[in-house]
């Protein structure tokens, strides 16, 4: 049996010696990059100080923490986790549509096709780039140094970095539309004005509207932490109880935010194919 | 029209329950701005050398945090996509035929990306103790499951032909994932790490707040010490590193697409 595949081994090797052949340069190349990737995740470790031994202890404590979690039980605060939950979906909600709200002009100005002036572009792309470097914790820490402690500072936050995103992603479906019936409105006589509300506006909205969903659903779970740092939610909470090692109350919190997570997730997938189903023209 | 009437009346309770207050708002505006001025630094033309070097005092320092943050992101990173690499093919219809096993794993990695990695490391520091270790495990578990769903849709999605070959000829199941599946993926899989690593770099430099390294530790002292000139350059520094991080990683991408097509 392996002598039969010996020769037709050697016999293909000498018709085909291509296929054979070892692409010694490709193969170094790649040995090269793996060698890189792996010294340097090596070095990495090293500088953190990691110690298997270390390691091990943590992951013996993490056990223990994992064991007196259950059973989850909220001791006697439930309803203070569901009112915080309810602050937490308030701030996604009004954060996302607020930045979808303030986004639609701004993308408009970082849209090539809409302002064709380059130097508006690059500058506004520029600037939406920046508030977007910035994470939404960063945000919520200086907008409580504008509007205090609470949620509304959490609202803001969410605002701030999701009119980032949006501005981008807005802009970009804006460039990807087609141009035809704008000019089909323009040609009738209508204001360029005219020509976005009914030649652009038409094609992008259930593409805007379905990121929108999207990011409220992401929103959910920022707006679940973003208490951490005293911008309103249930974060506050969650941090509270795992600095003071109540880990039952910990593995509810965490049970609450994943089921309400999964509805959202659910109630938006529902949206979105009315929406999608409805227009029928997203691409 | 209906919707709009449940947009709306969603937003007054939203309003209510979020404690949204116009009035603290437009008189906190000011604030708002007057906050960006006093972050930045005086420079003056005459002694903007002098200036500079004020304003970045501790650049080596905040470079050497910068260092840990973006190290955090890749070996985090790194692990979760070797994680992910692993679950994937567990989770994907077409290669596991197993119900139980694909359900477990689908389970196991919607549990990983659902819970914020900051909740994560929180746990972890109060595990492992400061430091810049809990930090790559709460990324690395996020990562395993952000990439663990995207991997597996693109498992899913390749040509089956080059499978049933291989197991027409006998093979295992580990060798059939080799050379079956793993070749028509790997292009895209790279593509989708490096992107995760983008997301990453950003979420490390805010794991700091919870003690789990890197720069962003520094950060949430000097802005709660109001040390404001410092709060200026950190976040410049930070914007300058995420800029140059995501221009690295789409150029990357863009050769790894082309590469993909070019051998198509």
């Amino acid at each position: 049996m392996t002598r039969r595949i010996d020769v037709d081994r050697a016999r293909l090797k000498d018709r085909y010696p291509e296929t054979f052949r070892t692409p010694v340069l490709a193969r170094t190349v790649y040995l090269a990059i793996v060698t890189a990737g792996a010294g340097l995740a090596i070095y990495a470790l090293w500088r953190f100080g990691f110690s298997p031994g270390k390691f091990l202890d943590g992951l013996g404590k993490l056990g223990t923490v994992i064991a007196l979690m259950v059973p989850p039980d909220p001791g006697s605060q439930l309803w203070k986790y569901v009112a915080a939950l309810g602050e937490t979906l308030s701030i996604a909600f009004l954060g996302t549509l607020g930045a979808a709200i303030l986004a639609l002009p701004a993308s408009m100005l970082a849209a090539k096709n809409v302002v064709a002036n380059r130097i508006v572009h690059f500058a506004s792309r520029r600037f939406l780039d920046s508030i977007r470097g910035i994470d939404t914790l960063i945000w919520a820490l200086i907008w409580i140094n504008v509007v205090g402690l609470g949620p509304f500072a959490g609202i803001l936050a969410i605002m701030t970095s999701d009119f980032g995103s949006f501005g981008k992603l807005f802009s970009e479906a804006i460039e990807a539309s087609d141009r035809k019936p704008v000019d089909g409105v323009t040609s009738a006589g209508g204001s360029d004005l005219h020509g976005f509300r009914f030649g652009v506006l038409p094609q992008v909205l259930p593409i805007l509207l379905s990121q929108v969903l999207y990011y409220f659903e992401s929103n959910t779970r920022s707006a679940t932490i973003i208490g951490i740092v005293g911008a309103g939610g249930i974060g506050l909470y969650l941090a509270n109880e795992i600095a003071q090692a109540e880990w039952q109350s910990v593995a509810f919190l965490i049970l609450m935010i994943l089921a309400t997570v999964a509805l959202i997730d659910w109630i938006s997938a529902k949206i979105r194919f009315a929406v999608i189903g409805r227009r029928g023209v997203v691409a | 029209m209906l919707g709009l009437a449940l947009v709306l009346i969603f937003s007054m309770l939203s309003a209510w329950i979020g404690e949204v207050d116009p009035a603290k708002f437009w008189n906190g505006l000011p604030r708002f701005a007057s906050y960006f001025h006093d972050i930045l630094p005086q420079l003056r033309l005459e002694s903007l050398g002098a200036d500079l070097e004020e304003w970045f005092w501790n650049l080596d320092g905040w470079l050497a945090l910068l260092l840990d943050t973006l190290l955090v992101a890749y070996v985090g990173t790194l692990f979760g996509a070797i994680a992910a690499f692993v679950l994937c093919f567990l989770a994907s219809a077409n290669v596991t035929r197993s119900a139980t096993l694909r359900f477990a794993s689908r389970r196991l990695l919607e549990f990983c990306r659902t819970v914020p990695e900051i909740v994560f490391a929180l746990m972890f520091v109060y595990a492992f103790g400061f430091g810049a270790m809990p930090g790559v495990l709460a990324i690395a578990i996020h990562t395993a499951g952000a990439l663990g769903k995207q991997f597996s849709e693109v498992v899913e999605n390749v040509n089956m032909h080059p499978v049933e070959g291989l197991t027409a000829t006998g093979a295992t199941y580990v060798e059939t994932i080799r050379f079956g599946v793993v070749p028509q993926i790997l292009s895209n899989f790279m593509s989708y790490s490096l992107l995760r690593f983008e997301i990453n770099v950003r979420g490390a430099t805010v794991l700091g707040f919870v003690g789990a390294g890197g720069i962003g530790k520094e950060l949430i002292s000097s802005i709660r010490q109001f040390y404001y000139a410092d709060v200026s350059a950190i976040l410049l520094i930070i914007i300058a590193t995420v800029f140059l991080i995501d221009w690295l990683t789409e150029r990357l991408r863009h050769r790894l697409l082309s590469l993909d097509g070019a051998e198509q």
